[in-house]
């Protein structure tokens, strides 16, 4: 990659297309720029980018056993350590999702002891269909992390300036469609979104994709759109989900979509198999395949820069 | 395989098995490639029971809230007795592109 590529959209989505792990993508004034790592990892561009306001970690679903990875709670702890060993601590982490395998008490128990073994403490969720899949529909999940939402699974928060949003859309599917928010989550993003200055950057995180990136799959939240209208306004927007186990990232106007690698296992590209089960590597390969991602922020001027981080 | 063929492999099976325990085959629903298979049709006060053969986990949801399944790993099963007549559908909810019926008559 060149320099001049980092000049124009193109190049920006020409860096987007190689989606990964050596690529540093710098969203400045809505306009995505991307650098590599190596060329990151100079004090120079650490500077540039700011601090790390947040790290984003997925799909982690503890208890899973099978032979896409036997030892989920071993990469979710190699994850973990991976943020511990940053010389920056984040001001907080967000987990997007399927935290368990099953939705089961004890897989959530040692989900939360695993979690507490960040140097971090500040720690937001947002479920995960897996996590909503007990017989009382989400009880589990809501008893141990419904408090900042009221039990709803959405909220907001603010840190360093930057707007938070945590949505749902993993409750209430419409049978044989995509993700739901629904008209009550909705309403409440309106209001929640109301009177804030357009220049406040907003990070929205959500577990299934906000943006339809396959419909045979489910991958994609179908009134997303209604929530957009609502965000298009503000001159720069993070969107960060899980659910699909791989990265893929879309930029429209000032808002960047960004779905995560998981820490557990990776499914298939979209379409590729049956359907999006667990894809079982070879073990060499699994680590490079899990990891997390790094959001940091300089607030003048406006700049969110992901770095996206594998096991390996 | 005709279904004719079926049809009748499993009229012998109802021969040979006498017709109480017969009657429980048709109440059985594999969940398999994420499907649940064809809609199934019952009569009322029979249990039907769904089986996960997917290495991926499943729900069973019915959509207007008659009855839910807790996740179902690989080989778990899930029973519901049906009393009311009607058309019931349901939907994995982990994967809510999976959606079946069960009729009851």
């Amino acid at each position: 990659m060149t320099t001049s590529d980092f000049t124009s959209r193109r190049g920006a989505l020409k860096c987007l297309a190689y989606g990964g792990a050596g690529t540093l993508f710098t969203l400045s004034g809505g306009i995505l720029l991307a650098s590599d790592v190596a060329q990151a990892a100079t004090k120079q561009m650490a500077a540039d980018v700011g601090m790390p306001l947040f790290v984003q970690i997925s799909d982690s679903h503890i208890g899973f056993n099978k032979e896409a990875n036997p030892d989920v709670a071993g990469t979710f702890k190699q994850c973990i350590a991976l943020v511990n060993a940053m010389p920056q601590q984040p001001a907080l982490i967000l987990h997007t999702g399927d935290i368990t395998q099953l939705s089961k008490p004890e897989q959530f128990d040692t989900a939360a002891q695993l979690m507490s073994g960040f140097k971090v403490s500040e720690i937001h969720t947002t479920p995960g269909e897996h996590d909503v899949a007990d017989a009382g529909g989400g009880k589990e999940y809501f008893s141990r992390f419904g408090k900042p939402s009221n039990n709803k699974g959405y909220y907001s928060f603010d840190s360093h300036g930057v707007h938070f949003v945590s949505l749902i859309n993993v409750l209430d599917f419409k049978a044989g469609g995509l993700g739901i928010l629904g008209p009550d989550q909705l309403a409440w993003l309106k209001n929640d979104l109301n009177g804030r200055s357009s220049s406040q950057p907003i990070v929205v995180f959500a577990h299934m994709p906000l943006w339809t990136i396959y419909e045979p799959w489910g991958w994609g939240t179908g009134d997303a759109d209604q929530a957009f209208a609502m965000l298009r306004r503000f001159g720069s927007v993070t969107v960060l989900n899980g659910h699909i186990h791989q990265i893929v990232s879309k930029v429209e106007g000032n808002i960047t979509f960004h779905t995560a690698r998981a820490t557990c296992f990776p499914q298939p590209a979209a379409g590729v198999g049956p359907g999006p089960g667990p894809l079982t590597v070879p073990a060499n390969v699994l680590p490079t395949m899990l990891g997390i991602r790094t959001v940091s922020y300089k607030p003048h001027p406006t700049m969110m820069a992901l770095s996206d981080k594998s096991l390996a | 395989m005709t279904s004719k063929f079926i049809s009748a492999t499993l009229l012998a099976a109802a021969l040979a098995l006498g017709g109480a325990q017969a009657m429980t085959q048709p109440n059985a629903v594999t969940i398999k490639n994420f499907s649940f298979g064809q809609p199934i049709s019952v009569t009322a006060g029979s249990t039907v029971t769904w089986r996960n053969s997917d290495g991926e986990p499943h729900t069973v949801v019915s959509v207007d809230g008659l009855f839910r399944s807790a996740a179902l790993d690989t080989g778990e099963t899930f029973s519901f007795k049906f009393t009311k007549q009607g058309t019931f559908k349901y939907v994995c909810t982990i994967h809510p592109r999976m959606v079946s019926t069960v009729t009851v008559k």
